[in-house]
């Protein structure tokens, strides 16, 4: 566990995070004070004046100290006011995103994360960013509210169904950084879980390049067991005959599924095309219709190789 | 040695039907008492099988969508069903009119009624269980709850009944204390536990009635398609969470006021000392009851609403905070120079100032609308309230309850097992919730069924934790329920207090004082009166 200059938080790896920290351990060292003159304060006066005799004495009725009420009532308001300014300080300077960020658009639904970049590239589950370049984030849900949480950027934002939010950062050192959802969305929300993959400036100029460019040479069942991974299939199907949110692959391909509408048909090339692009068409009889649409991210080769992949689990 | 009153309110009368068509303030005080002690073992055992899922980062015990269930069902427990309840409508019933010299609350049909209506309402949402459970959290957020296939409706509905039951003893407990205070108790004499009862009455009600909306929206939303909350249906989800914080922002206050209001009976009989600064405290709980309609907002500053409206609501949340702190340094300084004793319900004070001064001073981390984009969600919030709610309304209130256990049953639990207990849920409660500090701002956000390995070793310190606060809980339970067959008889006043409740005999008797009671001295007079202790 990198910890950066505090007993608390993870590493600091963006702009603003060495901000929120400075006024994180502000915070805790006041704070921190205050409760141990509590605690002091409170031991002392229980040792000092614990009743030593069993005769009971009437006790000082001395009940009131204008000076007293007016230094504890100001002192705090002032530090509570130090606090206000700054964090609405740092808040201000999260808010307002440079003109020259990169723009990423990212969709949030039940239960993976996926990005769009403008190179036409679209990918699941890790989102991969230049280093030291601000990047702007335009976000926004096909179901329920999720929220877009980066700890090691100490930045979150939630993402709703009706509107888009914006969220934008720097990050400040290359490497992998845990993405979590921190609005409960339900069975997979502890699962819906991603990575931001920050790369030197170089490097993320090749990936884009390499990654716009469609993959004709992986052979079918290979692209598709790549896709099961980088489409977060995985999250509800599996591949061991496993029952998650969804049925498992295992040896489903060419053998009758019951739907629940009482219907049957026979797992083929067709019938998996049409429950990636309609998966609301045919339901699998005991699982619930929550499968969102793959209709415009997979194409006509990428759908064949989950074909072909799904074939291969016997 | 103390009497036990023989012809008291637990025996005249007799009969199952006096009992449930009682009028008798302290009868219906004891039935909710036992109402929200189920609560609270079931809401506890609840607790622990979640700590017991998250001892290890994977699944183990339960599935994920049971997990959902059961925090959905703790939260919404310990909240509706305990906390809410725990201190008005239980010890609130029984003392409040023994406080102000009365023989009852104003309105004791009404008092009856909010106990059926509790009922009722507890019932309609336990119905959920049996009718496969609520999977949305304790807050219902839409669009997930409006979309979500589990029993919604019942529990949502029953949140609902049981505002109404909350309303009833608000609207009792403030014509209570306008009307039936005895000739001499003034504004300025009434013990600090009735301002608390007050400031919490006005609170319930003018807040209640905004949950209940929200609620029948939803429950509308989901039965007939009317689109309020669901963008598909052309609805704002975000709406909701406006809704549902400006009450339940507020209701943080309608669980802790009381709470205080214990903590300034205790801190004084124990130290035998007058009250320090009576009218600051009891003005900040009404400057708290104000402001605390004003800050729902800080629950919402990752939601996407304005800035503008994070900057007035962070500014406003941090005013609300001075009040609770000007009671601490108050609570402290009576101490100063008093004649301090340590029994069961003096040690749940002190540890009250200790967990709820941590409770308090955490909220600035997320007051502070920086730090809290960080915090936000995340396990510092599970432990932040905790703090609040549980380092300080259920300390006040097991403070309360050993305090004036003897009162209501007229008998004496055992001392050494109380103070053991105390001490074993203070060890078990911060065990439990610091590491979740922790694990909060190393970025574990809460409503997790598994995690990431690197949270692995402070969840096990925490679910070990749980299991030494249980510990104390199921030693409380021994030897309070013991206490009722073989407990020492208390005599009116086993504490030496000089409340008005201590001056009549243990158990109550059923028509509360004689008709020949006076107001001699006010209920923090130690440096005039002595009482004698009667154990």
């Amino acid at each position: 566990m990198d910890t950066n200059k505090t007993l608390m938080l993870p590493g600091a790896k963006s702009t603003i995070a060495g901000d929120v920290d400075s006024l994180f351990n502000f915070i805790l060292y006041t704070t921190g004070a205050i409760f141990i003159l509590v605690v002091v304060v409170m031991m002392y006066f229980a040792i000092r004046y614990r009743q030593r005799s069993g005769k009971a004495e009437v006790t000082s009725g001395r009940d009131y100290n204008h000076v007293l009420e007016v230094i504890w009532t100001v002192i705090p308001s002032i530090l509570v006011m130090v606090v206000f300014f700054w964090g609405f300080k740092v808040y201000m300077k999260m808010n307002i995103i440079p003109r020259d960020a990169i723009e990423i658009k990212v969709t949030g639904q039940k239960w993976f994360w996926t990005f769009d970049y403008d190179e036409g590239i679209n990918i699941v589950n890790e989102l991969v960013i230049p280093v030291d370049t601000p990047v702007k984030l335009l976000m926004s849900s096909q179901d329920v509210i999720h929220s877009f949480f980066v700890p090691s950027f100490r930045t979150k934002m939630d993402v709703l169904p009706n509107r888009y939010s914006l969220l934008w950062f720097e990050s400040t050192e290359v490497g992998e950084y845990d993405l979590f959802c921190t609005e409960y969305c339900g069975k997979g929300h502890s699962e819906m879980i991603g990575k931001v993959r920050v790369l030197p400036k170089v490097e993320y100029e090749k990936w884009l390049v390499e990654s716009a460019v469609e993959d004709t040479t992986t052979p079918l069942a290979e692209l598709g067991e790549q896709l099961f991974k980088k489409k977060a299939c995985f999250t509800c199907h599996s591949i061991d005959g496993s029952r998650l949110v969804g049925p498992s692959f295992k040896g489903i391909f060419g053998n009758p599924v019951k739907h629940n509408d009482g219907t049957t048909a026979t797992v083929d090339e067709n019938y998996i095309r049409e429950s990636l692009l309609d998966p609301q068409a045919k339901v699998v009889d005991g699982f619930a219709p929550v499968m969102p649409t793959y209709q415009g991210q997979l194409t006509d080769r990428e759908i064949d190789g989950i074909a072909a992949f799904i074939k291969t689990l016997k | 040695m103390g009497t036990y009153s023989e012809r008291n309110y637990l025996n005249t009368p007799t009969g199952i039907k006096s009992w449930l068509f009682t009028l008798d303030h302290k009868r219906i005080g004891l039935m909710y008492l036992f109402a929200i002690m189920t609560f609270l073992f079931v809401g506890g055992m609840i607790a622990l099988v979640i700590r017991l899922e998250l001892l290890n980062p994977g699944p183990d015990i339960v599935a994920a969508d049971i997990y959902n269930r059961l925090f959905t069902l703790h939260g919404a427990i310990m909240i509706f069903l305990f906390i809410i309840p725990s201190i008005p409508a239980a010890l609130g019933n029984i003392l409040l009119p023994l406080m102000i010299g009365a023989k009852d609350v104003a309105l004791p049909r009404l008092n009856l009624l909010s106990w059926y209506v509790f009922v009722a309402g507890a019932c309609i949402a336990m119905y959920s269980i049996i009718s496969g459970g609520v999977d949305t959290g304790w807050t219902f957020y839409t669009p997930y709850s409006s979309t979500t296939d589990s029993a919604v409706i019942s529990m949502t509905f029953g949140a609902f009944v049981l505002g109404f039951s909350s309303i009833f003893t608000g609207i009792n407990f403030i014509v209570t204390v306008h009307k039936l205070r005895m000739p001499g108790m003034t504004w300025f004499k009434m013990p600090l536990m009735v301002w608390g009862l007050y400031a919490t009455a006005v609170i319930q009600i003018l807040a209640t009635p905004v949950l209940a909306i929200t609620l029948v929206l939803l429950i509308l939303e989901r039965t007939w398609s009317i689109g309020i909350f669901d963008p598909m249906m052309g609805g704002d989800p975000v709406l909701f969470q406006h809704f549902f914080w400006f009450y339940s922002h507020p209701a943080v206050y309608i669980m802790i006021l009381p709470g205080m209001g214990i903590i300034s009976e205790l801190i004084t009989t124990f130290s035998k000392k007058k009250i320090f600064g009576y009218k600051a405290i009891a003005f900040s709980s009404l400057g708290i009851a104000f402001l605390s309609f004003m800050v729902w907002g800080h629950h919402m500053f990752t939601s996407g609403q304005s800035e503008f409206s994070s900057m007035i609501f962070s500014v406003i949340t941090f005013l609300v905070g001075i009040p609770s702190g000007i009671k601490i340094f108050n609570w402290l300084a009576t101490m100063y120079k008093g004649r301090i004793t340590f029994e069961t319900p003096m040690l749940y004070a002190l540890i009250f100032l200790f967990t709820f001064s941590i409770g308090g001073l955490t909220g600035m981390f997320l007051g502070s609308i920086a730090t809290d984009i960080h915090l936000h969600d995340t396990y510092f919030v599970v432990a932040h309230f905790h703090y609040v709610m549980m380092g300080g309304t259920v300390m006040a209130f097991l403070g309360g309850l050993h305090y004036w256990w003897p009162k209501i049953w007229g008998r004496m639990y055992n001392e050494t097992h109380g103070r053991i207990s105390a001490i074993l849920v203070f060890v078990g409660f911060n065990m439990t919730f610091i590491p979740q500090f922790i694990l909060g701002s190393q970025g574990m956000p809460r409503r997790y069924y598994m995690y990431v390995e690197r949270f692995h070793t402070l969840n096990i310190v925490s679910t070990v934790g749980s299991w030494i606060l249980a510990a104390g809980f199921f030693l409380m339970l021994y030897y309070l329920v013991i206490s009722l067959f073989n407990g020492k008889p208390a005599g009116n006043n086993p504490w030496g207090s000089l409340g008005l409740e201590w001056s009549t005999p243990s158990p109550i008797p059923p028509e509360n004082f004689d008709d020949d009671l006076k107001f001699e001295h006010g209920p923090y007079d130690y440096d005039k009166v002595i009482a004698e202790k009667t154990i």
